[in-house]
């Protein structure tokens, strides 16, 4: 995650679960869900998003149902981290669970379509590799980065539970 | 510095005197609460690849409401993976096709001031109703809670929002609720808290109180909260035979809020939000004349008994248009008995009604009555995104149980109170 670069696909404002993942699909496997993920807003998205993609939105990304498949196709699909000016609380906890980087960066804004980014996890830094102008988001809280880099809250409950520790 | 309700509860479960926004701490879970969708089918292979078992069968409520009944195959798998995972976990907390988990939780007596709760749902805030801190989560954060019986939680501010005056007849809580969408915005909760309070708040009745906190999903809150006093303790010692400890849980006089917002209900009108989203709300005027095809009263924001009533009040002696329906899904079936023995349930069948099951139904897209290429429907609902009750090119506006009974009688969209207080019919 670390120094990995990514192609930014932008959305705006209010990106609900609806797009994401989309209750007509909600039955079938994640693998055929994540083939409709965004294509209301964006319809080449699925097909062409690659690994290490990184979503770039406006306010409220992920807003409405507590539905998960909406973090999870966006992992399915190879994304890494979301940079958005804020999150749908649930989403956010969500992605987290899931292994995506969910940043809060107000300036998300400056980020144009198709810019390939390199993100800093740990402090936050976003370097726009086209057009120079680097941004800030929040850097992630330390609890919450230990279950994002184990890859997600299976992945880190396995290990705690595996050794028997209850509390950090 | 006072602590705030939410403040209080999150501290008490974190095992600590105080807490402060902003914190995150890790907290025992009083209840946790899941459904057949987010619930089971994706929960227990999860478990079982941890190797646990649930950390306290008694802890764990389990409610089918989203497939409901079955529709398909795929459907009767998912509910019956449901059955058999509750009875080998040991749960008999389970409530299979009794209704939308958000009504039949605390009409079976599992809310109490002060709890900690989860729900699998992101309409859980409903639970703030009844003076508990409750939220919603997703099936992979519900899996860890049942695992370990904590989650982490970063400590909410608390926006309070009072509302003063009188309700006008042929509004309610939830024209408040799209008045407040317009206003706030979709996130104008940022996560947060929104107490309720105020002369209006302590003269409804528990079922609209959940119709407030409901909705605070659709601000963005991370949940909706109303203080407990008499009403909330009567509902309970009703349901329970036992009266809970209101008085511990109230904020303290001198708590911070990160904003207080006044608002007169002597002003407010029918509010309908426009597709495709909550937050598009304006009074009924600005849509009356639009024609609708379906009229819906579902959900758990919409079908309580209180809102069958309101349907009845303008339903009465009265017929839906011709060429549209209107479907109706009671939210539990301990209200549709209610409504059956009243005569509610008459009244609403004999101006046209279809009666659906129990459930979550076309809400989200799951159940009968979704929507086709072109189809207007006008719906008691929470949400109407893009796309969500079936055709990503139907229109649904949201709107209260009489804008929606209205609508169905005229077959566009229009003011409730025109069938009220002896207007013409």
């Amino acid at each position: 995650m670390k120094h990995e670069t990514g192609r930014a696909w932008v959305f705006g404002d209010n990106v609900d679960t609806d797009q994401l993942a989309p209750g007509i699909y909600i039955k079938r496997p994640i693998a055929e869900l994540a083939r409709h993920c965004l294509e209301g807003l964006a319809p080449d998205f699925a097909a062409s998003v690659s690994p290490g993609d990184i979503v770039v939105a406006g306010r409220n990304f992920g807003a409405g149902s507590s539905r998960e498949q909406a973090a999870e196709a966006l992992r399915h699909l190879g994304v890494k981290a979301i940079i958005a000016q804020s999150f749908g609380g649930i989403f956010y906890r969500n992605a987290i669970n899931f292994g995506l980087m969910p940043l809060v960066c107000t300036d998300a804004s400056q980020i144009g379509n198709g810019d390939r980014l390199r993100i800093d996890a740990p402090s936050g830094e976003i370097f726009n590799l086209t057009t120079k102008r680097n941004c800030q988001a929040q850097a992630m809280p330390e609890h919450l980065l230990r279950i994002i880099n184990a890859g997600g809250l299976l992945p880190y409950l396995e290990t705690r539970l595996g050794s028997d520790v209850k509390n950090d | 510095m006072g602590q705030t309700l939410a403040e209080k509860i999150i501290a008490r479960a974190a095992g600590r005197e105080h807490v402060s926004p902003g914190e995150i701490v890790t907290c025992s879970v009083d209840l946790a609460m899941m459904h057949d969708s987010g619930g089971p089918r994706r929960i227990k292979p999860i478990l079982e690849k941890l190797g646990v078992e649930v950390w306290d069968a008694d802890r764990i409520v389990v409610v089918s409401d989203h497939f409901v009944p079955a529709v398909d195959v795929q459907s009767a798998e998912i509910l019956n993976l449901t059955r058999k995972w509750v009875a080998a976990q040991g749960i008999k907390n389970f409530y299979d096709m009794q209704g939308i988990c958000h009504v039949v939780l605390p009409e079976r007596g599992h809310l109490a001031p002060g709890m900690f709760v989860v729900g699998g749902d992101s309409h859980s805030p409903t639970g703030g109703a009844f003076g508990c801190f409750m939220f919603g989560v997703g099936a992979t954060d519900m899996a860890g809670i049942v695992a370990t019986g904590e989650t982490w939680i970063k400590v909410p501010e608390t926006i309070s929002i009072d509302w003063s005056g009188k309700m006008p007849h042929g509004t309610c809580a939830k024209d408040i609720m799209l008045k407040l969408c317009a206003s706030l915005g979709m996130d104008g909760g940022d996560y947060q808290v929104i107490q309720y309070c105020g002369e209006v708040i302590s003269s409804f009745g528990m079922a609209e109180r959940m119709t407030l906190c409901n909705m605070a999903a659709e601000l963005g809150a991370q949940t909706g909260l109303i203080e407990a006093d008499d009403t909330t303790l009567e509902f309970i010692e009703n349901v329970t035979g036992a009266r809970p400890d209101g008085q511990s849980w109230h904020g303290d006089a001198d708590a911070s809020y990160r904003k207080v917002l006044k608002f007169d209900a002597d002003e407010l009108s029918p509010q309908v939000a426009a597709p495709h989203s909550p937050a598009n709300a304006a009074g009924v005027d600005q849509h009356a004349g639009a024609k609708i095809t379906q009229a819906y009263i579902g959900a758990c924001t919409g079908a309580k008994l209180n809102d069958l009533q309101m349907a009845a009040e303008i339903l009465q002696g009265r017929q839906i248009a011709p060429n549209i329906r209107l479907l109706i899904a009671p939210a539990s079936v301990r209200q549709l008995a209610q409504a059956t023995e009243e005569g509610t349930l008459g009244i609403l069948l004999a101006a046209g009604a279809t009666l659906l099951p129990s459930g979550c139904g076309a809400c989200a897209g799951y159940g009968a009555g979704v929507l086709g290429e072109g189809d207007v429907c006008i719906a008691s609902t929470a949400r109407n995104f893009q796309g969500r009750m079936g055709s990503k090119s139907a229109h649904v506006y949201l709107a209260s149980p009489y804008t929606v009974a209205a609508s169905a009688i005229a077959g566009e969209i229009c003011d409730p109170r025109q069938f009220l207080d002896g207007g013409a019919p």
